[in-house]
């Protein structure tokens, strides 16, 4: 596997770009501080990556820097078959209630840059006769939840796209894989009173590695999830009113 | 959009306060644990660093209750690693146990490893942990080349043995008081294989224990004890000696080790299952069911066989347990040694596990714990006696020149800790050229230390 991966510096991300350099995958590294993805593409190399793991400049804030940063991994790897994403923004509801600028950086990131990243990426695996798109939603989109009003519209607007992608591309030969994570023990949730069934980053990224092994169209980490969200999706309004999840 | 600032996805959040303790579940204190994957960023302006929270007492707590303290648990990168010297640089929150995987299959291992593998790197050091090689390998900071640390005024040094020499060795066996570690260099060891053989031996008395495990040291490169006290009769301190080495390739299996993840243990076990009568029925049966054997092992099921439940520590119960470990240096008749077992005798102190360890040569860290002597590690269930116990124990260990094992402690009286430790004024010197304000601190150094809440 040939892998250019947005995000791989932190959290779920650094999980599973060690998870895939056990397995000998080539990475190239997308992000915003040259220092940071230095430290984890050494990190990578000694869990056993293939090649040399390299890295340049790409800011989810940026979309300017798609493109170029995606063909700079394409030329250092010689192709490229697989593109992952699991860089976003997080913030509770309450913060983002109290400050409209955090929440347009956070529509703007989790939903509008992503979806013109994928664009970017899409065409170039099109192109190359296809490959794997992999792109980190949240179990947040699957609802209208009190808790992730925002942020979970942005990741619900995520999902559907990428489940569009998935239907209009798979013929092609490029498979998109929807990770929807539940909670997670990360930096982005740390501070956050973790509920029950809430995860570890290495035990979701074995389960999104066999995803991208296998070509799943759709994941929840942990798996406990996919029978949580299957309730929740189907309670009615008056109880989602009441309840507090 | 030229209102957004390119730097931070990852917004810092204020974090709420948690209930805070080590592995012992006592004491608890509020406070708040920062964590995040950029060490440098969240160790600006707190008192403190903790790693996995592995320490038994109050080492890794904060000062005092609604203060932050660092979690370097998410800073779990490895840096470099020359095969040519087996040096090795890492962030201060890798943790050992990937260390091992990553490391065994390529035939190198850490050069010490205490009893357990949920430790980070940064642990290790403020620790100075020892383990089954002491008495050949001695601790952990021997084996380390060189620290990043921030020190108490916010500056980031690299310290070694010729570079600031005296933060570098205050900061091994320092309990994290000299300043945060963010960078751990260390010099691996080479193994012949990644496996282990390993012989057990029963000991039917005390004496026999001592004089096997001292003899073992001195042809087998692992050795341990673990030795049975709640047994307050004549067999008081019979147990099985374990005896290890690494596997020569021609013994070895072909193929590597497999590597499993622990099963958890739920939050709370009952408590009742901890009652002392029935942990006497537990240690009978395994000391009958134990027979000699000699063999390969896993290098895990080694060096951690109390790994196996991933938080064994919730046996134990809502109120904790705590362990007292202490060094007492010995003589051929091991009078001292008599001496400490008579104590607990007479205590009748409910000790659920005792695991029984020769030491050799002290540490180069300021208040590294080894030194040459036998040392014990007592798993003690709180209740109202635990208090009395340990000062009964500290005073045996004031009056035979012993010490004890800051990583463990929870109750030792600032008192009695100085009469111990004769090293002390030279690590608060130390301590006060890099902090003069006393900035970094910890619960268990306001306890002992007489540092401010």
């Amino acid at each position: 596997m040939k892998i250019a991966f947005l995000g791989a510096s932190k959290g779920m991300g650094r999980a599973l770009a060690r998870q895939l350099a056990s397995r000998g995958a080539q990475l190239f590294l997308l992000g915003r501080d040259l220092e940071d993805l230095g430290r984890s593409a050494a990190d990578l190399q000694l869990h056993g990556a293939s090649g040399t793991v390299g890295f340049c400049t790409c800011d989810l804030l940026q979309p300017p820097t798609f493109g170029p940063a995606l063909d700079q991994a394409s030329a250092a790897m010689n192709g490229l078959d697989t593109v992952i994403v699991t860089a976003g923004i997080f913030a509770t509801q309450e913060e983002l209630e109290a400050d409209p600028a955090l929440t347009a950086r956070l529509l703007t990131a989790d939903f509008t840059n992503t979806v013109l990243f994928c664009e970017e990426a899409r065409k170039r695996l099109l192109a190359a006769g296809g490959g794997t798109l992999c792109v980190f939603s949240s179990v947040a989109g699957e609802r209208g939840r009190k808790p992730v009003i925002l942020y979970g519209a942005a990741k619900a607007g995520l999902s559907r796209y990428l489940e569009g992608l998935d239907h209009k591309f798979r013929s092609q030969g490029l498979r998109t894989i929807t990770v929807k994570p539940g909670f997670v023990k990360t930096g982005m949730t740390a501070g956050l009173k973790p509920p029950p069934f809430a995860g570890e980053p290495d035990a979701v990224a074995r389960s999104v590695a066999r995803a991208i092994e296998r070509g799943s169209a759709e994941v929840y980490a942990p798996g406990i999830w996919r029978l949580i969200m299957l309730v929740i999706r189907n309670l009615p309004r008056g109880v989602m009113r009441r309840i507090g999840f | 959009m030229t209102s957004l600032p390119s730097k931070d996805i990852t917004l810092p959040k204020p974090v709420p306060e948690t209930e805070l303790s080590g592995w012992g579940h006592y004491p608890v204190v509020r406070g708040e644990e920062r964590l995040g994957e950029d060490l440098e960023a969240i160790t600006q302006g707190v008192v403190l660093t903790r790693g996995l929270g592995r320490s038994y007492g109050d080492a890794s707590l904060p000062s005092r209750s609604g203060e932050a303290v660092a979690g370097s648990a998410l800073a779990d990168r490895i840096l470099s690693f020359d095969a040519d010297t087996g040096i090795v640089r890492a962030e201060a929150g890798f943790p050992l146990w990937r260390l091992n995987r990553l490391f065994l299959p390529r035939n190198w291992f850490t050069p010490v490893t205490p009893g357990t593998h949920f430790v980070t790197l940064g642990g290790m050091v403020a620790a100075d942990v020892h383990g089954k090689m002491h008495h050949i390998d001695g601790c952990f900071g021997e084996h380390v080349t060189a620290l990043r640390l921030r020190v108490a005024d916010g500056r980031i040094v690299e310290c070694s043995d010729t570079q600031d020499q005296d933060l570098f060795r205050a900061t091994i066996g320092g309990m994290g008081l000299t300043g945060h570690i963010l960078e751990v260099e260390l010099r691996m060891k080479r193994i012949p294989s990644p496996w282990i053989f390993q012989e057990t031996e029963r000991c039917d008395s005390f004496d026999h224990l001592i004089d096997a495990l001292k003899e073992a040291g001195k042809t087998w490169p692992f050795t341990v004890t673990w030795a049975d006290f709640l047994n307050h009769g004549s067999r008081m301190g019979r147990g099985l000696l374990m005896k290890g080495r690494w596997a020569d390739p021609s013994e070895a299996p072909k193929d590597l080790p497999r590597f499993r993840h622990p099963p958890t243990l739920p939050p709370i076990f009952p408590s009742w299952l901890g009652q002392p009568f029935l942990v006497r029925i537990f240690n009978r049966l395994v000391f009958a069911a134990i027979r000699p054997s000699r063999g390969i092992l896993h290098p895990e099921s080694c060096f951690y066989p109390l790994d196996i439940v991933h938080n064994w520590n919730n046996l134990y119960g809502r109120r904790g347990f705590t362990q007292y470990q202490c060094l007492l240096p010995d003589t051929p008749d091991h009078a001292a040694q008599h001496r400490l077992l008579d104590t607990l005798r007479r205590l009748r102190a409910p000790v659920f596990l005792a695991v029984i360890k020769d030491c050799g040569r002290e540490g180069r860290g300021l208040l590294s714990f080894p030194k040459p002597g036998i040392s014990y590690a007592l798993d003690l269930p709180i209740d109202e006696r635990t208090q009395s116990i340990v000062d009964t124990l500290n005073d045996v260990v004031v009056a035979e020149g012993g010490r004890i094992y800051l990583a463990k402690d929870a109750f030792t009286r600032a008192d009695h800790f100085r009469s111990m430790e004769s090293r002390l004024e030279a690590f608060q010197a130390v301590r006060r050229k890099w902090d003069p304000h006393g900035l970094l601190r910890s619960a268990q150094s306001v306890r002992l230390l007489g540092d401010r809440p």
